[in-house]
């Protein structure tokens, strides 16, 4: 009846147990997985969109209804912007165009001949984004049409190579991201948890090795955090043709040596926390201040000079810059030693740390 | 002479605080190879503080502990390996099958039975594939004995291995226990039900406050009252002067203890059909009259009744 006890060695050693049943814990709990795994795919997804570059900015103006409407008209759609969805030129009444404007529907309003000293009057809010913009470029297809010639050539160069865009900013900060919150709950939470159980003490009372615990802790950290960073680095060259300009490996060291740092952390922040909240609130603490400052989401030069300095001592400072001179510009490991020293160190500090005042019961 | 399974002398443990708690408080046992002994008390008594330091998971502040022989500074790694263990509250991983819970249990120890003995062990063979968390409270106990015992421990240690569960659930994890015992195996176990004490205990130690107030066979203790019978009766309100007089009983032939309490008189006596005319005549001699009689065969709690002046387990003796 019963299921047969598998004979192999390996399959039986305490190690690969508690690594299984740290995995099975996990898969079996579809929040966890979802804040896991799909979170930082959906905020990939969400900012990689909204921030894309968009295809050429379409203009919506009017025209007021005169004589002269369908001669302007003719004009501007020479041009791609003023055509189709989100542009488009239209003639209206003087009353429809001026609610069109007020309501915010359109960026300008054309009226010709409407005052004795000018051709052409263009109606707009200076304030509103693009509306200038708008001015200028009708203001130019128009004069051009009346005969305007430029003196001098100029030619535009618009950068919109991968490699340079916000996503490929975006990406290795998200990554550092995972990290972090992986390590921090994956390690520390877990332990809080058996600890309210009383499954650490449980585990003491048989002759299980401390090290065979801890260390399982670690390589089941090591394993999700795999799956995490092939979803997010696929994830985002499928979607938005991510790549990596630097090697694979240099990549692969920076994970393990950002998921040993965050495991170090979460193993120090549970090394004493007796309920679900201490820890939550420890981490949060943590966790915040990196969020904001660690340059996952924009750079921490556009702090202040001495708050730079604070910032980037910080554990996911060094391991997002490296992530990002690599997989950006296709650093070398060797010109990223001092972050990787610093990653080391803050590695060692907390795992130090953690180990002294680890409580078991 | 034969290694006993357990030794402790003098122990002491006091819990640092403001103010400290005294929890044990000079606690001396024997525990024999193959003997299930039971350790008896209130809630607070200092029971769990005891087995811990006997588990080696609580260091005691003074006092000796010997388990099969070793100690726990010079051999902690081979007495783990030969001592089983239940916690009084410890929830096993939710998520985990009664299967895959054992198998990582098992997988600590060098030696013991398998995981599907374990398993049958403690009759939880359909229960085998099923989440911990969809276990009913008794399957739940039984699967905490299956991972004590996994590593076919020499000595069990079982904390209020049943408190909580219905009389039927209860009943099953005695059969198992017994069982184990049967083996010639030693097993420790708390409780704070007498009866339990009683149908599975060759001797049991009642503690309160952390210190061993009696200590023998469950016969024995019965015995050491006096009298094998215990005789209570209430009576009507108006019995004043007889309510008043609480030790008075003590007085008449075969009577060997006496309790009053909440209007109820409670004599442990020798020879009940001798005593039962003379309370009548006292009754009638006082222009009372009886509202209740019974009598019964003495019980562990009538030990502690007896010895304490208070009831193992309050809760338990509200309700009844
Ligand atoms: N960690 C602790 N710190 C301080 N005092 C404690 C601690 N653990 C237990 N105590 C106190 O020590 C005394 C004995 O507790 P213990 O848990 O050993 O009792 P017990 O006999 O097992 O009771 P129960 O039947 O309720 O399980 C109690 O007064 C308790 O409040
Ligand atoms: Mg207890």
């Amino acid at each position: 009846m019963n299921p047969p006890v598998s004979g192999n060695r390996l399959a039986r050693h305490p190690m690969m147990q508690l690594v299984l049943s740290r995995m099975r814990e996990f898969w079996r709990q579809p929040a966890a997985v979802f804040w896991v795994y799909g979170f930082p795919l959906l905020m990939m997804v969400a900012l990689g969109t909204a921030f894309r570059n968009r295809p050429v900015d379409k203009i919506p103006v009017t025209i007021v209804e005169t004589s002269e409407a369908p001669a302007i008209l003719k004009i501007l759609q020479q041009d791609e912007r003023f055509i189709g969805p989100g542009g488009g030129v239209e003639i209206l009444s003087l009353e429809e165009c001026k609610q069109r404007l007020r309501t915010g529907k359109t960026l300008v309003m054309i009226s010709a001949n409407a005052s004795p000293d000018a051709d052409y009057t263009f109606t707009y809010d200076p304030e509103r984004p693009g509306s200038l913009a708008a001015r200028n470029t009708i203001n130019n297809l128009l004069q051009k049409a009346g005969g305007r010639l430029d003196p001098l050539t100029v030619s535009n160069n618009e950068v919109r190579e991968p490699g340079g865009r916000y996503i490929d900013f975006l990406v290795p900060g998200l990554l550092g991201m995972g990290l972090m919150g992986g390590g921090m709950w994956g390690v520390g939470f877990a332990i809080v948890n058996l600890r309210i159980r009383k499954l650490l003490k449980r585990y003491l009372a048989t002759p299980m090795k401390r090290s065979h615990f801890l260390g399982s802790m670690m390589i089941s950290r090591l394993l999700f955090t795999v799956t995490e960073v092939l979803i997010l680095v696929l994830g985002a060259r499928w979607l938005f043709g991510v790549v990596n300009h630097g090697s694979f490996l240099a990549v692969a060291l920076l994970v393990i040596l950002g998921a040993c740092q965050f495991g170090g952390m979460g193993l120090l922040i549970a090394s004493r926390a007796e309920t679900t909240e201490t820890v939550s609130g420890l981490m949060n603490l943590v966790m915040l201040p990196m969020w904001i400052g660690s340059g996952v989401f924009y750079s921490v030069e556009r702090f202040p000079a001495v708050l730079q300095m604070v910032l980037n001592a910080l554990p996911l400072t060094p391991l997002i810059y490296s992530l990002r001179s690599v997989m950006q510009d296709g650093a070398s490991l060797l010109s990223l030693l001092p972050q990787i020293g610093l990653i080391s160190l803050w590695t060692i500090v907390t795992f130090a740390l953690a180990m002294r005042w680890f409580r078991w019961q | 002479m034969e290694t006993p399974a357990i030794r402790c002398r003098e122990l002491f443990k006091t819990y640092a605080g403001r103010p400290p708690v005294e929890a044990v408080r000079g606690i001396d046992m024997t525990v024999a190879e193959g003997e299930c002994f039971g350790v008896l008390g209130p809630n607070g008594a200092g029971k769990t503080t005891t087995i811990e330091i006997l588990e080696g998971l609580l260091p005691q502040t003074s006092g000796e502990v010997e388990i099969l022989g070793m100690q726990w500074q010079h051999a902690a790694e081979s007495i783990r390996e030969s001592i089983g263990i239940s916690l009084q509250e410890t929830r096993f991983s939710d998520k985990l099958s009664v299967l895959e819970t054992l198998t990582l249990f098992r997988s600590f120890y060098r030696d013991g039975i398998t995981v599907s003995e374990a398993i049958e062990c403690v009759g939880l063979e359909d229960k085998a594939q099923a989440w911990v968390k969809n276990l009913s409270g008794g399957q739940q106990q039984r699967l905490a004995v299956a991972a004590a015992i996994v590593g076919d421990p020499r000595l069990l240690f079982l904390d209020e291995p049943t408190t909580g569960l219905d009389p039927q659930s209860r009943r099953q994890l005695w059969d198992i226990i017994r069982r184990y015992g049967a083996q010639g195996r030693s097993v420790l176990l708390t409780t704070h039900y007498m009866e339990e004490a009683e149908q599975l205990c060759d001797r049991v130690a009642i503690i309160d406050h952390g210190k061993i107030i009696a200590l023998g066979s469950p016969r024995e203790l019965i015995a050491r009252l006096g009298g094998e019978h215990v005789i209570e009766f209430t009576l009507t309100p108006n019995a004043t002067t007889l309510n008043q007089q609480e030790n008075g009983w003590t007085q008449v032939n075969h009577v060997t203890g006496s309790v009053y309490e909440d209007g109820c008189h409670r004599l442990t006596v020798t020879q009940p059909h001798l005593v039962i005319p003379q309370i009548l005549s006292h009754v009638e001699q006082a222009g009372a009259q009886l509202a209740s009689l019974t009598t019964r065969h003495a019980r562990l709690e009538d030990v502690f009744v007896q010895l304490t002046g208070r009831h193992l387990d309050d809760t338990l003796e509200k309700q009844a």
